[in-house]
């Protein structure tokens, strides 16, 4: 029987009193990769910042556990050493914290034990190699200067670092060129395994091309009105969202 | 829901509250008089023309009022201010030889240490004068001069003649003028043409005596196509009543010459530290000063460059960090008085608990400083609702053909880049101190070493009740 990571059951949640979830359901198991597709405004982004537990949001009503725990009364921090990832949409920049020092900070933090400084910078090497990225970038500050590009790269250079267990990507293929969004979908395709999930928001589907992605959720208006298997994104591209209301 | 309460430390003032007995050979009256201007010039062997210049910037002070700008000093009261103590000791070049308890005081401040480790000369002032003063061999048979300024005064009086007080006077505002007329101590530096001094000096300023002023006068002069990195350091600890420094420094950069000038500033907070410093720069020099504030009660200090000569450059970084009950109103101020000069104004500021910041900044761009170029970019961080940081900068640019630009931003730490770095498994705590460090590392970089460890110690983390 698949192993439950996530799950959200009749989930209400709203910002400034606004309500932008209204009961959503949904289950992500181990080793899958979900997509969620849904017109701008659909609570998508939401979603995720939830899952990850920004401060901005109020849960009103419903539960999301992962691997079983309850995790509405968790710390952002301690959510990310349960093993959740966020890629951003638009990541932060940091003046004065570069790439290699957050990293070793994020991993130490995770892990909870003194890492080796050498083992680690090999690996941050090789990964970054993956990802096409300069090793110049390590010695950066976070995303300071930074294009559009090489924001998305280095988060997913985070995300293969820290090796969640669950890896939500919020549109981390949007405003990429052609060339760029195969990197990140190697990325991904590297990272994934039968021991981890992916849950992807996404406008584009050249991302999804060589992955096997397991399940399609249709998200529109705080609900998910549709499920479905990979041809439901052929359905969408071709038809758009309208026609399901 | 349990809670979590953080804060970036204060300073930790231990080290520099150790007090020692107030001791000294020879001290002062309360207050500022003729007599007690003719006492403190008599007890030093000042020549006529000192006693002279005493006597006239007296006279300036008496005729000048506070400074109608800035912090309020209404609790200064020169009536109760001692301006001059000498230490129970003549200045000597061997530790051995120093008092004990001052001696233990410049070792907690790890002075004899960072001597033998990266300095070329060191000067030691306690109270009002110099206690210890050293200068390596290789440096004197190069023609470097490295003393305090009580023995420039006799040892190299024409050149002190020439210098002293030209580039600041005492008809600038009213603590120049006080300045001029009760200073002692201090570091005199000369560094002959082209001789390049590849390890720093290092000048610092203890006051021990409550209730007392220094006013300490520093002289450089760094002659052409010469360079010097010259390192001041201050500290004392607190007392219930006012300490007053007015210290005074005079920067010569002669043409082709280089100085860097990196101050920690860290006095108690009952210091009222009212300090001036300026630098005249020549043809092709350059001033690089390094600034940081971290104590006192009220500071103004206002580094100023006049650059004179064409292709004469400035640059300064510098960070201030104010907590509670202190006001700390510092910035940098530049003169393009000539083609093609550049400055580049770079400082950082923090505030917490209550602690005020201000950057006041000035460049002036004469007529005549045609394709000049500034760069000015301050930065400040509050760290909670109740602290407060303000930015002034005046721009004065009277050519066309100049590159001048300003940016300054005054924020709080951003809850999104908190949670960025929670997102990563990062504790609240670890992601705001991150954050602060991170905010100030451009310039930290720029701090000797062993000032850029106290500033990293600085902003370490305190948990308080964190497990329900």
């Amino acid at each position: 029987m698949a192993e439950k990571f996530l799950e959200i059951r009749g989930l209400h949640a709203a910002i400034d009193g606004k309500e932008i979830l209204k009961g959503l359901d949904l289950q992500v198991n181990k080793g899958e990769i979900h997509v969620i597709l849904g017109p701008n405004g659909s609570g998508k982004s939401t979603l995720m910042n939830l899952i990850m537990g920004h401060p901005k949001y109020e849960i009103t009503a419903g539960s999301i556990a992962f691997e079983g725990e309850d995790l509405t009364t968790l710390k952002t921090y301690e959510r990310a050493r349960r093993g959740l990832f966020l890629s951003f949409q638009n990541p932060e920049e940091i003046p004065g914290i570069t790439v290699e020092n957050l990293l070793r900070t994020a991993k130490k933090s995770i892990d909870g034990e003194n890492i080796k400084i050498m083992a680690f910078k090999k690996s941050l090497e090789k990964t970054m190699a993956t990802l096409k990225m300069d090793e110049s970038y390590a010695s950066r500050y976070m995303n300071v200067g930074f294009s559009g590009g090489e924001k998305k790269r280095n988060e997913i250079l985070q995300m293969m670092m820290i090796n969640p267990k669950l890896a939500m990507l919020d549109e981390t293929d949007s405003g990429l060129d052609v060339d760029a969004v195969q990197i990140v979908s190697a990325g991904v395709k590297h990272f994934h395994t039968k021991e981890n999930s992916c849950l992807i928001i996404t406008h584009n589907t050249k991302i999804l091309e060589h992955l096997k992605v397991d399940h399609v959720h249709i998200l529109m208006d705080g609900k998910i009105i549709k499920h479905g298997d990979a041809a439901l994104i052929d359905e969408i591209s071709e038809n758009g969202f309208l026609h399901l209301k | 829901m349990d809670k979590k309460k953080t804060f970036v430390e204060d300073i930790e003032r231990s080290l520099y509250d150790i007090k020692n007995e107030d001791r000294y050979s020879y001290k002062a009256n309360q207050g500022l008089t003729e007599d007690i201007v003719r006492a403190i010039s008599k007890e030093k062997n000042d020549p006529d023309w000192m006693l002279d210049f005493r006597l006239r910037s007296l006279e300036v002070y008496n005729n000048t009022a506070l400074p109608s700008w800035g912090p309020a000093l209404d609790e200064l009261d020169m009536d109760h201010i001692v301006t001059y103590v000498r230490p129970d000791t003549t200045m000597k070049g061997d530790w051995k030889e120093v008092p004990e308890d001052i001696k233990n005081t410049f070792d907690r401040l790890g002075i004899p240490q960072a001597e033998k480790e990266s300095l070329a000369g060191v000067g030691a002032q306690y109270d009002s004068e110099v206690v210890y003063h050293s200068i390596k061999e290789d440096l004197v048979k190069q023609g470097v001069v490295y003393t305090d300024m009580e023995s420039a005064l006799r040892d190299y009086e024409s050149m002190v003649k020439e210098y002293f007080m030209q580039l600041v006077t005492p008809k600038d505002h009213k603590f120049v003028a006080l300045h001029g007329a009760v200073w002692s101590g201090g570091s005199f530096v000369y560094v002959p043409p082209g001789v390049h001094v590849d390890i720093p000096l290092q000048s610092y300023f203890r006051l021990n005596s409550p209730g007392a002023g220094q006013f300490e006068h520093t002289l450089i002069i760094v002659d052409k196509e010469a360079s010097l990195h010259f390192i001041e350091g201050c500290s004392a600890p607190k007392y219930n009543v006012t300490n007053l420094h007015a210290g005074c420094v005079e920067l010569y950069v002669k043409e082709g010459a280089r100085l860097r000038y990196s101050t920690i500033e860290n006095w108690s907070r009952n210091m009222l530290n009212l300090n001036t410093k300026r630098a005249l720069v020549d043809k092709d020099g350059l001033i690089e000063w390094v600034s940081g504030s971290f104590g006192s009660k009220i500071s103004m200090l206002y580094p100023r460059s006049i650059l004179r000569g064409e292709h004469a450059r400035a640059e300064f970084t510098g960070v201030t960090f104010a907590a509670k009950g202190q006001t700390l109103d510092t910035g940098a101020a530049v003169i393009h008085a000539a083609p093609y000069t550049s400055s580049n104004i770079s400082t950082r500021s923090i505030s917490k608990d209550g602690g005020v910041v201000v950057y006041r900044g000035a460049i002036k761009v004469a007529p005549n400083a045609h394709h000049s170029k500034s760069s000015v970019n301050c930065e400040s961080l509050m760290l909670d609702d109740i602290s407060r940081s303000d930015t002034l900068p005046v721009m004065d640019i009277l050519n066309d053909e100049v590159d001048i630009g300003h940016e300054a931003k005054i924020g709080r730490i951003s809850d999104e880049a908190i949670f960025y770095l929670m997102s990563r498994g990062i504790s609240e705590e670890e992601a705001k101190a991150m954050i602060v460090r991170g905010f100030v590392e451009p310039i930290a970089k720029e701090l000797p070493l062993e000032y850029a460890v106290e500033m990293n110690n600085l902003v370490n983390l305190e948990l308080e009740g964190t497990m329900g």
